[in-house]
């Protein structure tokens, strides 16, 4: 399911589907996306930070036409507590391998991996600072 | 740093196009006068091999390079190198005044970051600035390269980059009643581009900065973000368009202006040194 900002429209709160994996889209060429993402993240319950979330940083292929310090994304990514991915949409195979990723992190968070949970995507990136 | 306005006179009011480039092997000052004559003879080799710039009428390239001792930031720069081409028509003699066609300029203003970590026989000067044919300029790139082991690349600047500069630039304290702070953005994903070019009156833009910037002589990124949002919610406010959301690609001041493509104006010459510093910084990480 595709949308522009949060929150979702409430009409159709009784036919969605348990939301498993929320990935918030932030195109480095666009201020504008990074400033949506931060109003959107305002509706998100607590309870999603606990791996269910990540940010997806597109477009880093273009170093030229950043209008976003990537800096400013990765302290987004701690103070929430969610994994920040980047990738580039231009180029095929990135595309492919980073569509593949998203869908494994969305059959943990879903519970179809059995002996793994969302919780262990919060205590990979503890790691990665200490 | 008191560089002589008048010997900096010939770098305002023109557009130039920015390189970055890479260390020079083996670059020796007193050799200045050797690598005019080699140039020329590249030049005119170049030509014979039918990639020349004019056609037909014989024309002598003249070439001059020349240290300019004052260009610089602090001592651990080098000095500026200026190369300059003339176009010397041999059919009137009498009339011997060589037309300026091509100027490239070698600088470094502030490159410590790239110049301590280099060894002894490299001459750093990273930032070139070009004005005058595209021919004339891939010949002298061609002919540097291939002589001292060095590499040019275009730079870019990002509207990250080009947003810093607008900052900077707008809250410079003018003298004289300065032009208006003009920002170009282009809208992407449209079938037709589209630009939008904003214009604000200088002192608003100099009174914006001032009540933004904490520290007089510091600039952080979050300073920078919030004059550029204020910027973006003043321009929603009348237009209901999010200038955030498109690609910031020129911005103008009446300190310099700056094109993402690379090419920049010097209007002022007391913020010179400063500009250059930001250029030679910009070509710097792009080496890097």
């Amino acid at each position: 399911h595709l949308a522009t900002s949060l929150p979702l429209p409430s009409e159709r709160d009784h036919l969605r589907p348990r939301i498993d994996l929320i990935v918030f889209m932030i195109d480095i060429k666009s201020k504008y996306s990074l400033k949506n993402v931060e109003a959107s993240l305002a509706y998100v319950d607590a309870s999603f930070f606990l791996g269910k979330v990540c940010f997806l940083v597109t477009g880093v292929g273009r170093v030229n036409a950043c209008s976003i310090e990537t800096n400013a994304v990765c302290k987004l990514g701690e103070a929430y507590c969610s994994p920040v991915l980047f990738c580039e949409l231009e180029l095929e195979g990135i595309r492919v391998a980073t569509a593949q990723r998203l869908l494994r992190m969305l059959q943990i968070c879903a519970g179809h991996i059995p002996g793994v949970s969302a919780l262990s995507f919060v205590s990979l990136m503890r790691s990665s600072d200490d | 740093e008191n560089v002589d306005p008048q010997k900096t006179a010939f770098l305002l009011r023109k557009a130039w196009t920015l390189y970055s480039v890479t260390p020079l092997y083996r670059f020796h000052r007193a050799r200045l006068r050797d690598y005019a004559r080699l140039l020329s003879a590249f030049i005119a080799a170049e030509k014979q091999k039918g990639l020349a710039v004019e056609v037909g009428v014989e024309l002598d390239i003249k070439v001059a390079v020349s240290s300019l001792a004052d260009l610089r930031g602090s001592e651990r720069d080098q000095a500026a190198v200026l190369v300059q081409l003339s176009l010397r028509s041999r059919a009137s003699s009498r009339n011997s005044e060589d037309k300026l066609v091509w100027l490239g300029l070698f600088c470094s203003m502030y490159g410590d970051d790239l110049s301590q970590n280099v060894p002894e026989d490299f001459t750093c000067l990273p930032l070139f600035l070009t004005h005058g044919a595209e021919s004339y300029t891939s010949m002298v790139g061609s002919w540097f390269q291939k002589t001292f082991d060095c590499c040019f690349r275009r730079l870019a600047i990002s509207p990250l980059n080009l947003s810093w500069m607008v900052a900077m630039w707008a809250g410079c304290k003018l003298d004289r009643a300065a032009s208006a702070v003009e920002l170009v953005f282009s809208v992407p994903h449209l079938s037709q581009p589209l630009d939008i070019s904003y214009a604000i009156h200088p002192e608003d833009a100099k009174a914006l900065w001032d009540t933004v910037q904490k520290t007089p002589g510091e600039i952080t990124q979050e300073e920078v973000d919030v004059f550029m949002d204020c910027l973006y919610a003043h321009f929603h406010r009348h237009f209901k368009i999010h200038l955030s959301a498109a690609k910031l690609v020129k911005v103008s001041t009446a300190v310099a202006s700056a094109h993402c493509d690379g090419i920049v104006k010097l209007l002022h010459s007391q913020y010179l040194p400063g500009v250059l510093m930001l250029l030679t910084e910009l070509a710097i990480s792009q080496i890097q």
